[in-house]
């Protein structure tokens, strides 16, 4: 299990970067390589060249404002999962790293390199998409920003041209009376979920106005669904169960060796339940805290 | 002062050396050495038309390329069938690389040697195989129904069929007064050591002397068959086991493929050769275990005292049989576990499938026959509606009844006698130890949370220490130090550890100056393996048995240098002296000097051996029947296996929403007679455990209809990580000493996961209230049954459900 | 067509290393066949086991996942690089020995290595965070028990007075 050869590139500029990408078809981008490099070594992958970013200053940065979190390039899983500004103003992101694969993994893997693997079944294209967050790329013809809801187009496959790298995804903030949550279940700790639920609920009060949730595992591309519907009347058993159908017919849960259709389907109302409830909850302490401040 | 090591935590002598990363594994030698990489078969059944190796030829880097073509002689005839049996009457067994036919995933077509694993990747990726494809046969039902072969001569698909019997089931079980049929499934797992199958060799042209350094479990067993299949005499063939990650079962095979390619390319290329598995190809091309379907009557009265048991069961070995029948022998034999069927009838069918060939993985059938034993017990308490250790309380042999003889045929063929134990103290120990007496307050309470928990149990018994023999080599330097050899490979038993204690105990040295060298045949050419939980009944006795002579030697001399009687003398320290007194001593280190009589001195202390100093002139220097040299060597050989005994019990919890399984408390209660150093047994003890934690909730091979394996790596080949095995695991020991060995002991190595798919089956029924059949079990799996069975209330009533569901009545 | 080969200065266990490899060489590879460290282990080379871990930078990270030319600019401690200056056994090693905390020893190296930053980064972990700490790394031998028991044990050793001034430092400090 070693990779096929390449020629390899460590640029010392985004521009040469760039360069490299746009005069080579069938070059990659390295950054982390959590993914990409096992799938060189089982040769499912034999790029003819890899770029490798991890020399290009200025991306590691994981910056907080108040519109919300942006992530460079270059910055790991472990220090977005460790900025507490960043996990205060967008709380799912903790919520959601601390179920990217183990610690190990997030030392090196990158959350921006996990948003353009395009995995449907991992965990942060799916809050990007459920916040309507968006990704900055780069390429030699300039800078562009892609909406989160524009990236996913198919199975493990993004609107990025090859010619493109990212170079900064963007997390919105908490707004105002929203709430968030994140649970998942998965054969073994760590492992790739078999279906994960991230969810986005916004209160006034009691009442629910918005919300929404976001799956992983159970369509071919990360998928939200506006669930705001079933709670018109109040956040309970009854509501939370009709979520979950709600949220099924949004989706198309597959068997493979882990878990049937019909298991995930489960798994779908389950976590939909456990998840709002707790998006809700969320929501609701917040404006608890808020108050009482 | 000397104390007694046996039975003390000594803490391991082989630690230091790994935790500094000094550890050396196949991998780690012969720096420089060529590296090697397999073509393997992506067909599970295939006719092979033409290999096309041109493009190979002129890459960079590359040394050589084989394939059949260029195997001759020995080689060229299939693989050793290394355990025949008068029953498997249509054994096969594969090429060293495949000659005309493939016939599962992953089987050897090409090799090649380059200068790094990553250019021999490349070449193996430019050979051109044309392909027939001929249909697979996977699964035991598609082997069965035989509508398909896999290897065209052999009818049926059946390699064997072995009937073994005792009184007449049959008749007994129609007479008895209850009757009850379970059918039972365990699917394939696998030992996946961390570290892989490795193998280094170097041919010597000065000496004509060919050394190979392999991740084996049997040292002496790859020296035989490379020097057999590659034309050297055994004494040019030096087989060295270096460090080794793991076995668990599956380096007991041999010889692979690759340990006789790599020592056949080292001589052909004069230079050191390499072949290192790579995960991937463990999946595919090392053996995997586990996978029977197998069918239970039994006849019993009110009590639940069996009356006849009638065991039918189909066995999946795989593509070849290289190991002959020992899984499915160990399964049909030691199914019986601590109880006493007057009447029994076993029988079973060896299965070829297109599958990866399946050699012992750890517990080695016994996992498969006491999950069979186990949960037809547990339907028989359901069916009575009486307690589970009730049943099984009265049909357990006796204390007073050994030694117990079955009046069957063991895996060393041998009969299958017990030779100790005692069932009803382990029975009661597990009983507290788990607080089984508690459990239904627990689910009450637990209940009230709307919670699930269950609670199962599962005993065994389990034959270990199994011939033919071991031996060992205990030699006193005139340094004093201690040199022991025995011809057992280790795999991180801490085997070193262990049987200095036993040198220790026997020479009153210390423990510090002993060197144990375990699965060098340049030390110890005698030797079988490591399986069967037999390292430390047969190397551990051996060992004390040479030591002792070493000692009678040493006593001897000393009494001659010290004009004392052998029989008043004691050795403290390494030092002898005459007990109870304070006299003159003499150290271990100069009875060495002594005992080797010297014409050339080559230090101080050997001048005291020289032709002057020593003997008396009227007397030959060496007597008659003696030989210079404080040594001892001596040899273990059993008459038959001793048997030692268990009882696991978990309780878990299943998730009423996701049907996720949750170990809560998991106890053991374990004897394997005396403890040699009871830190190491526990050891064993947890880490058969999460095997069997794995075995039975996460790991499984996953085939598909043709034959491909979809989860060959460790990403969906679902090994436990800490988080998925309980956060405790209680034990507690019984020791009833073997009468068989000089040390009293068993052995242990394999217990832990030996019960895991009959305790968890058991405890997932007893938290769901329906049978549980198939094993291993995933959430999706329990949650698909739940649908199934309808559940809407969670419910305890097994009794019911079981009554009316798998174990049918018969009708008289 | 020959490979392209780069020279690549790695500097492993406080040591500074040329070496000439090809982009594909995993750093793992480079570790153990072209630095000769054969401490640092490969159980799976698709990043599940952890037996490769290395710290980098003193941060753990699976070095079946990283390309050796990637791996310029960094520090690496390996297996071989966590003992004490004056040679004795590191506290987390120490407590490896004293709880049986493994067994073959294969995958021994990458909890060691996981385990010393773990300990630093967290030198009072409760029992649940000693099993998340080591929760990335397999092991067929010991079914983590007293791993999870030597994690602890680190942790009494790393905050126990030392007995002498030369080893001060903590494992992870001088990284």
């Amino acid at each position: 299990m070693k990779p096929a050869p390449f020629s390899y590139r460590r640029p010392g500029t985004l521009q040469l970067a760039l360069e490299s990408l746009a005069g080579e078809p069938d070059a990659k981008v390295l950054a982390g390589g959590q993914s990409l490099i096992p799938l060189l070594s089982m040769r499912l992958a034999a790029p003819s060249m890899l770029i490798d970013i991890n020399a290009l200053p200025d991306l590691d940065h994981v910056t907080t404002a108040a519109d919300g979190v942006r992530v460079g390039a270059l910055a790991r899983h472990a220090a977005v999962l460790a900025d507490q500004d960043a996990v205060r103003v967008q709380p799912l992101l903790a919520k959601a790293l601390a179920n990217v694969a183990h610690s190990t993994i997030r030392n090196r893997g990158t959350s921006v390199g996990s948003l353009v693997h395009a995995d449907a079944a991992a965990e942060l294209p799916v809050v990007l998409r459920l916040l309507g967050g968006s990704l900055d790329v780069a390429s030699t013809r300039g800078r562009r920003t892609i909406a989160a809801e524009d990236l996913y187009v198919g199975l493990l496959e993004t609107s990025l041209r090859h010619d493109e790298i990212a170079v900064e995804a963007f997390f919105p903030a908490l707004a105002l009376g929203e709430g968030v949550a994140f649970d998942e279940v998965a054969r073994r700790h760590g492992d790739y979920a078999m279906c994960g639920v991230a969810a986005l609920v916004q209160v006034d009060g009691d009442r629910v106005v918005r919300a929404r949730a976001g799956y992983l595992s159970v369509s071919e591309v990360p998928t939200v669904i506006e669930l705001t519907d079933a709670f018109s009347v109040a956040v309970d058993e009854e509501s939370l169960a009709a979520a979950g159908e709600m949220a099924l017919a949004g989706l198309d849960p597959q068997t493979d060796i882990h878990a049937s259709a019909d298991y995930r389907a489960q798994l779908v109302r389950v976590l939909t339940a456990r998840v709002l409830r707790s998006a809700y909850d969320d929501a609701r302490g917040r404006m608890l805290a808020r108050v009482e401040r | 002062m000397t104390t007694k090591l046996f039975g003390a935590k000594v803490p391991r002598v082989e630690d230091d050396r790994l935790l500094r990363g000094n550890g050396r594994y196949a991998d780690d030698l012969m720096p420089g050495a060529l590296e090697s990489a397999v073509l393997r078969s992506p067909h599970a059944h295939a006719r092979i038309v033409h290999i096309d190796v041109d493009a190979v030829l002129d890459c960079e880097g590359v040394h050589a390329v084989y394939t059949y073509e260029d195997l001759t002689g020995p080689m060229a005839a299939p693989l050793p069938l290394l355990i025949p049996h008068p029953a498997l009457t249509h054994g096969r067994t594969q090429y060293a690389l495949a000659k005309d036919e493939v016939n599962y995933v992953g089987e050897a077509i090409a090799f090649v040697v380059a200068d790094d694993r990553y250019l021999a990747e490349d070449a193996i990726g430019k050979i051109k195989v044309d392909y027939e494809f001929l249909p697979p046969v996977v699964g035991i039902d598609n082997a069965r129904k035989a509508e398909r072969l896999v290897h065209d001569d052999v009818p049926g698909n059946i390699g064997a069929r072995l009937e073994q019997n005792v009184g007449d089931a049959p008749a007994a079980i129609a007479a008895a007064p209850h009757r009850l049929e379970l059918d039972l499934v365990i699917e394939r797992s696998a030992s996946t050591p961390m570290e892989g199958r490795a193998v280094v060799s170097r041919w010597d042209p000065d000496q004509a002397r060919l050394q190979v350094w392999s991740s084996t479990q049997t040292s002496t067993g790859v020296r035989a068959a490379v020097a057999a299949q590659l034309g050297l005499d055994l004494g040019q063939v030096d087989v060295i086991t270096p460090d080794v990650g793991g076995g668990f079962g599956v380096k007991i095979n041999h010889p692979w493929p690759e340990e006789l390619l790599v020592p056949l390319a080292a001589i052909a290329l004069g230079r050191p050769v390499r072949f290192t598995e790579d995960r991937r190809e463990h999946f595919i091309s090392s053996a995997h275990e586990r996978q029977q379907v197998q069918h239970i009557e039994v006849g019993f009265d009110d009590d639940g005292r069996l009356l006849g048991l009638d065991v039918e069961f189909w066995h999946d070995h795989g593509a070849y049989t290289p190991y002959g029948l020992i899984v499915p022998i160990i399964t049909s034999t030691q199914l019986l576990g601590p109880y006493k069927p007057d009447n029994y009838r076993v029988v079973f069918e060896s299965l070829y499938t297109n599958t990866v060939i399946v050699t012992p993985y750890r517990g080695a059938g016994r996992p498969q026959g006491v999950y069979a034993m186990e949960r037809t017990m547990d339907a028989i308490a359901a069916y009575l509606k009486k307690d589970r250790t009730e049943i099984r309380a009265t049909n357990f042999i006796q204390p007073d009844e050994f030694p117990y003889d079955h009046q069957l045929v063991f895996q060393d063929g041998r009969p299958l006698v017990y030779d100790s134990g005692d069932y009803p103290a382990l029975l009661e120990k597990i009983k507290a130890l788990v607080g089984w007496d508690e459990f239904e307050q627990f689910r009450t309470e637990m209940a009230a949370e709307g919670r699930r928990v269950g609670l199962g149990l599962a005993c065994y018994v389990e034959g270990t220490g199994v011939g033919p023999y071991e031996g060992a080599h205990v030699q006193i330097e005139t340094s004093g130090n201690v040199k022991v050899a025995t011809g057992l490979t280790s795999q991180g038993q801490g085997h070193q550890t262990v049987f200095a204690q036993l040198v220790a105990d026997v020479l009153g040295c210390s423990f510090e100056d002993i060197e144990i060298v375990t699965g060098d045949t340049r030390r110890m050419p005698y030797a079988v393996g490591t399986f069967a939980s037999r390292a430390a009944v047969m190397s551990g006795s051996a060992i004390h048995l040479a030591a002792t002579r070493a000692r009678e030697k040493a006593l001897r001399i000393a009494a001659d240098a010290l004009e004392a009687d052998a029989a008043d003398l004691e050795i403290v320290d390494g030092i002898v002296s005459v007990k109870g007194t304070t006299g003159p001593t003499i150290s271990l280190g100069t009875l060495a000097v002594l005992s080797n009589p010297l014409r050339y001195a080559f230090d101080e202390v050997s001048k005291a051996a020289t032709q002057f100093s020593v003997g008396r002139p009227e007397k030959p220097p060496v007597a008659e029947d003696d030989e210079p040299g404080l040594e001892g060597r001596d040899f273990y050989s059993p008459e038959r296996s001793t048997f030692a005994s268990g009882m696991h019990a978990v309780i878990v919890e299943t998730d009423p929403d996701t049907a996720e399984i949750k170990i809560l408390k998991y106890a053991v209660v374990h004897d394997c007679g005396h403890l040699i150093n009871p830190m190491i047994v526990e050891g064993q003890i947890h880490g058969g455990v999460a095997q069997g934690v794995g075995g039975a909730l996460y790991e499984r091979m996953v085939y598909d209809e043709s034959g491909q394996l979809l989860n060959a790596s460790f990403m969906d080949f679902l090994m436990p990580y800490v988080t998925e095995v309980p956060e405790s695991i209680d034990i507690d020991h019984l020791e009833t000493p073997s009468p068989l060995n000089p040390l009293g002991i068993k052995g242990a190595g394999e217990a832990g996961v030996i019960p895991s798919a009959a305790v968890f089956a058991a405890a997932i029924e007893d938290a769901e209230g329906f049978p549980i059949t198939t094993m291993p079990i995933s959430p999706s799996e329990l949650f698909e049954l739940r649908r199934r069975h309808s559940v809407v209330e969670p419910t305890h009533a097994v009794v019911e459900l079981v009554e009316t569901t798998t174990p049918e009545e018969d009708s008289p | 067509m020959s490979e392209e080969l780069h020279e690549v200065r790695l500097v492993v266990n406080g040591a500074t290393y040329d070496v000439t490899v090809p982009g594909r060489r995993l750093l793992s590879d480079a570790l153990r066949h072209d630095l000769r460290l054969t401490g640092t282990h490969v159980g799976c080379e698709h990043g599940v086991c952890g037996s490769c871990t290395v710290l980098v930078d003193g941060t753990p990270m699976r070095s079946c996942l990283m390309l050796a030319v990637s791996a310029v600019d960094a520090e690496i401690t390996t297996v071989e690089g966590l003992a004490l200056a004056d040679g004795s056994l590191s506290p987390v090693q120490q407590a490896f020995k004293d709880c049986h905390g493994l067994q073959c020893g294969f995958c021994t190296p990458g909890f060691l290595t996981t385990i010393t930053a773990g300990i630093r980064d967290n030198p009072q972990p409760t029992r649940e965070e000693a099993r998340e700490m080591i929760a990335g790394n397999l092991c067929r031998c010991t079914g983590y028990q007293n791993i999870v028991k030597a994690v602890e044990r680190a942790a009494e050793l790393t905050s126990a007075p030392r007995r002498s001034s030369s080893v001060e430092t903590p494992p992870g400090e001088h990284l």
